[in-house]
């Protein structure tokens, strides 16, 4: 992940200067072949854009997992309020619509001869090469934890398995007991989701376990939508919900999974369950493919979402560095789709346009009581920035407008997913 | 709060150890105004020390481009069982003191 990023790029202008005249004596005889690595919100949006805006555009879908499960709403699956079924799609109608899916890992990417190989040694080539492989966890910089210590402190960042271990967890915990939430600093997916958790597991313990407590150690100071929350926390739960901020010491150094023992930079917490979410950076995938810097990220250009380190690679959701888009299922749909637009202009030989993206992004503290955030966001420069025209719920609003925004939200849900899976 | 301490409880003789520390503190820059236009007056710690059983072993001095809540972390040898004694200075006549045990084997 640290090599010097001039010296790939060097690499990668010379192989470019190559590939460019091979290759399209192949690619004369179609009209093109996309291949678009992962298949969440990012990822199946793209690749059905693409089929969609080019009947004869050939697109092929990698994904290993035959059923995506979702990350939005699985907050109200930890909380016991929803069954975990109803954050699972299929791949069934992207297939109808043509795209080819394959059930396969990933395990290289050749860029020079525009190749990706999968675990059963296929290798597909591609004229444009989408990546949407969402996050991984950095776990070096979190000493102690690692896939075997999220079987026991789970991190439930990303949906399925974690999700329900998560739950079980809780069901689990006698009354009096405390959770424990440990929240990395930004970049991270979906930054206000930790604590909307932390909002819905407090509605679980009060409905259930009255004396237990939340304890939220965090590396951030302040973070999205933090006064709704705050309000909601206190209006809701009254002070069972701790949160120990960056300046108060709350960053978590390392994790001890054998007691489960949380280690901050000024103190040892022993929860009764430890929901560890360890800092992030790019899904594998991007670097094999040679597309993330040193930040652990994909630097992108904001019009096509093209790798500035790979040509002819693009990255999309979680993965990219999107400025001032936060990583959102919303976010790396609406990227899906713009990259989709960007890729059929580029093999036409026509000049991509300029994107406006929205991210939308609800958050539920309690069920009937709902927030949102919206932004718009256009490239400026080398980023996404945000532009006019966002809102965020206002801060002092009656209990009608939290109920209308909790539909609202679970409306969105319904229509992100038709819309990708559907 | 007012200052967070991380001292290890014990250590072996000759060995380094890392020492932490937290403070709150707002670190106003002096550079900012209000929304009348009147400039909001500096207030910042100035310096900040710690002595090993009444010996000096680091200083430091603060400056207006330190943020909220000033986060100190450096090292120092276990010596001999004693106390750490941690002092901020600032402006205003601000002080303010801690203190945390280590015990040396």
């Amino acid at each position: 992940m640290n090599t010097p990023v001039t010296r790939r790029n060097a690499i990668i202008g010379i192989t470019a200067a190559t590939t460019l005249t091979v290759p399209s004596i192949l690619r004369a005889q179609s009209t093109g072949r996309v291949v678009v690595v992962g298949g969440g919100f990012g990822g199946a949006a793209c690749a059905r854009a693409l089929k969609r805006a080019q009947e004869n555009l050939q697109v092929i879908l990698i994904e290993p997992n035959a059923v995506f499960t979702s990350c939005p709403f699985s907050n109200e699956v930890i909380a016991g309020l929803r069954d975990i079924k109803a954050q699972q799609f299929g791949y069934d109608a992207l297939g109808a619509e043509g795209v080819t899916v394959i059930s396969q890992a990933v395990t290289t990417i050749e860029p020079q001869q525009r190749s990706v190989l999968t675990a059963d040694g296929v290798a597909l080539p591609y004229d444009r090469l989408v990546l949407s492989p969402g996050i991984d966890f950095h776990f070096e910089a979190l000493p102690g934890y690692d896939d075997a210590a999220s079987d026991k402190m789970p991190h439930a960042w990303k949906a399925g398995a974690q999700t329900l271990l998560l739950r079980r967890q809780l069901e689990a915990m006698e009354d009096g007991g405390t959770v424990a939430i440990a929240i990395p600093a930004n970049p991270s997916r979906c930054p206000p989701a930790p604590y909307e958790r932390a909002s819905l597991i407090a509605h679980y313990l009060k409905t259930t376990k009255p004396r237990s407590k939340v304890l939220i150690l965090d590396a951030k100071d302040s973070f999205s939508q933090q006064r709704l929350f705050e309000k909601a926390w206190k209006e809701l739960y009254g002070d069972m919900i701790e949160r120990i901020a960056l300046s108060q010491g709350g960053r978590v150094t390392s994790v001890d999974p054998s007691t489960r023992t949380i280690v901050t930079e000024f103190g040892n917490y022993n929860p009764d369950v430890a929901n560890v979410i360890p800092p992030q950076r790019a899904g594998r995938i991007a670097g094999i493919a040679g597309a993330t810097d040193a930040t652990g990220w994909c630097p992108i250009d904001p019009v096509t979402f093209e790798s500035k380190l790979v040509q002819n690679i693009h990255v999309i959701g979680d993965a990219c560095l999107g400025g001032g888009i936060p990583k959102s299922a919303s976010a790396a749909s609406a990227q899906g789709k713009a990259c989709a637009a960007a890729i059929v202009n580029l093999l036409a030989g026509r000049a991509p346009e300029a994107p406006r993206l929205t991210g939308v992004c609800y958050n539920i503290a309690a069920p009937g009581y709902g927030f949102s955030l919206a932004g718009n966001y256009q490239p400026k420069g080398d980023i996404f920035a945000e532009v006019e025209g966002g809102s965020t719920s206002p801060v002092d609003a009656p209990r009608e407008l939290r109920a209308r925004e909790a539909t609202e939200a679970e409306r969105w849900f319904q229509t992100i997913t038709a819309d990708t899976f559907g | 709060m007012a200052a967070l301490i991380n001292v290890p409880a014990k250590a072996k003789r000759g060995d380094i150890i890392e020492i932490r520390t937290l403070t709150s503190h707002i670190m106003e820059t002096g550079f900012r105004h209000t929304a009348d236009g009147a400039l909001v007056p500096r207030d910042i710690i100035t310096s900040f020390t710690c002595r090993y059983n009444g010996t000096e072993v680091f200083r430091a001095d603060l400056f207006p481009a330190i943020a909220a809540n000033p986060y100190l972390s450096f090292f120092t040898v276990a010596k001999e069982s004693g106390k750490f004694e941690f002092e901020w200075i600032g402006d205003n006549g601000y002080s303010s003191s801690a203190s945390a045990s280590i015990t040396v084997e």
